[in-house]
């Protein structure tokens, strides 16, 4: 869909973050969490809030009340949920502005269990402007090496 | 974990920390320097220890610990403050019987001392540049690299410039204390200052003229956030948070696929973030509840969001924005407000009163240079149609710009303007 990135993420360039929940058999079930999981998750979300780091949290429903559309050629085809393979499901997401991918490990090692049992937390890279323009990633790269050259920088 | 791995992972949990070590650390010291030491001091052996332990599953208290141990050790060594050093004994000890949980929690007393350490790193007896970059480093929790880097500043030029500050601020023996009453006012307009320089420092730069800077911008709003957070009863900190979330939600229309500044009236508004603007409005929201007297960052979040708000330009809300004008021309008057305040006139009610609101200001020493005014001047009588005049007042804004690209665009309407019959 986008342009592959041609320069790496340096300092300079913003980042953010999609933090994914996997769905559980619980989940998919549209068990909720205990009273105990749900007040451990607020506060969980208020650090992220007071740290800055948070832009958006929503959790979905079970995929028994969703739906996939495929697209081939011009054919579209709607198939409602439930889908199985329930470890893949996306359960819930955050957005998170941090300045890594270390730094949302991090936060992410600090949260609650979202789900009894065992479950996964799946951390991409959001595309940024720079990521999308390669053009003009390359004339950004050129001159911020001409200017850290000025100053003594790498 | 690579060697390079576990630095990244200590850079962030030293990124998520640093501003409770720091403020803790304060509270107990009294005095910001050491303070700071002795939090870098335990970073240094965390750098040692977690490659060969591994990461302890409470970093944050874990770099606490250590460093007040250290302190334990140097008021030891000083000799000078037996009570201190007993003072520092015994919580250390309290802190030992604590029981542990995974997120060193922003509770009460903690985020009452990081509000404390940005009033001190923001302190308005240090230079801006001075606030800038130790808030970042004592707040922010960067490394004095990412400040230079982040700045296009030689990188010991920062570290003088934090090191010289937190003299100062020992020196000046300024207090740990959230300001109050009318010393309030002008601290905390001190802090919402540095935040605003630290994002302009970075919005700014998305002028293609420069490096596009956004992680500046994201490190003010980081900050921005943090304090709003801190600081929930303070509407112009919900103020700055929404301006600079609605301004940061037009960084990728605000320049072409040349590297050119595009103006607000002719972004693509279908690639404005609509988080970040919702983000913004909400903020918004949280200010105007809290207060129906606009102070200046909530009076300029206003604005923004009348832009944000108008799904296209067509659609932009011309009066509101006038009515704003007249409130932050009463509020804080500057020929730029004048002329900006003229240039919404002239949408809303027409070109011709606009032309008299600019009367005022063609006199003024401020606005020699400035060739933004004859620039304006020059459009309102454009519509008009009283050309000649237009032809001249472009050709003198002109010969005032160092833009290349603005100067051959506004020859160009110098041009247009020259070849219709005038009045």
């Amino acid at each position: 869909m986008f342009v592959k990135t041609v320069a790496e993420s340096h300092l300079e360039n913003s980042m953010k973050f999609m933090v994914i929940v996997k769905a559980t058999k619980e989940s998919e079930a549209g068990v909720l969490p205990s009273n105990e999981l749900m007040e451990a998750m607020g506060k969980f979300n208020e650090e992220l809030i007071k740290a800055g780091v948070l832009l958006a949290a929503e959790g979905l429903q079970a995929s028994s009340k969703g739906a996939r559309v495929k697209l081939s050629g011009n054919t579209r085809t709607v198939v409602d949920g439930p889908f199985t393979e329930t470890k893949e499901l996306v359960a819930g997401f955050w957005l998170w502005q941090v300045s890594s991918k270390e730094e949302a490990i991090e936060w992410v090692k600090r949260c609650p269990a979202p789900h009894e049992g065992e479950c996964e937390i799946e951390i991409r890279q959001v595309f940024e402007m720079e990521d999308l323009s390669p053009a003009m990633s390359e004339r950004v790269r050129r001159k911020e090496e001409a200017l850290r050259a000025q100053i003594g920088q790498k | 974990m690579s060697g390079s791995e576990i630095h990244g992972a200590i850079e962030a949990v030293w990124r998520i920390e640093a501003a409770k070590v720091i403020a803790g650390l304060t509270r107990l010291v009294r005095d910001l320097d050491l303070a700071e030491d002795l939090a870098q001091e335990a970073l240094v052996v965390a750098l040692e220890k977690w490659p060969v332990q591994g990461i302890p599953p409470k970093p944050g208290a874990w770099l606490m610990t250590t460093a007040k141990h250290r302190a334990v050790d140097h008021f030891r060594k000083s000799d000078l403050n037996s009570r201190k050093h007993e003072e520092i004994a015994r919580e250390l000890s309290e802190l030992e019987r604590t029981p542990p949980d995974m997120v060193t929690p922003m509770d009460a007393p903690i985020g009452d001392e990081v509000l404390r350490l940005i009033f001190i790193s923001c302190h308005p007896v240090l230079s801006m540049e001075s606030r800038a970059a130790l808030t970042l480093r004592v707040v922010g929790g960067l490394t004095t690299d990412e400040i230079a880097r982040a700045f296009l500043t030689p990188e010991p030029t920062i570290a003088q410039r934090i090191v010289r500050a937190k003299k100062t601020l020992g020196e000046k023996n300024i207090p740990f204390e959230v300001p109050r009453g009318l010393d309030l006012a002008a601290r905390l307009s001190s802090v919402l200052e540095v935040i605003y320089l630290i994002f302009n420092e970075g919005y700014s730069a998305t002028a293609g003229e420069e490096l596009i800077r956004s992680s500046l911008c994201e490190e003010a709003l980081r900050l921005g956030r943090i304090l709003a957070e801190l600081d929930p009863r303070e509407p112009e900190a919900h103020g700055l948070v929404a301006l600079m979330e609605i301004q940061a939600s037009r960084s990728r229309a605000r320049v072409n696929t040349e590297g050119e500044v595009v103006l607000l009236m002719e972004q693509n508004r279908a690639i404005w973030d609509q988080l970040l603007i919702r983000r913004g409005l909400g903020a918004l929201e949280r200010a105007n509840a809290l207060s129906s007297r606009r102070g200046p960052y909530h009076l300029q979040a206003e604005l923004a969001a009348c832009h944000a708000r108008a799904l296209t330009s067509d659609a932009t809300d011309w009066g509101r924005i006038v009515a704003l004008y007249d409130e932050l021309a009463r509020m804080s008057p500057s020929p730029i407000v004048e002329l900006n305040r003229a240039v919404a006139v002239s949408r809303h009610r027409g070109p011709e009163e606009a032309l008299k609101l600019l009367e005022p200001l063609l006199n003024d020493p401020q606005m020699k240079s400035y060739h933004l005014l004859p620039s304006v001047r020059g459009d309102l009588l454009a519509q008009l149609g009283r050309d000649a005049e237009a032809a001249v007042e472009f050709e003198r804004a002109a010969a005032m710009t160092r833009n290349e690209r603005e100067r051959k665009f506004l020859l160009e309407r110098a041009r247009k303007s020259g070849k219709r019959p005038g009045h």
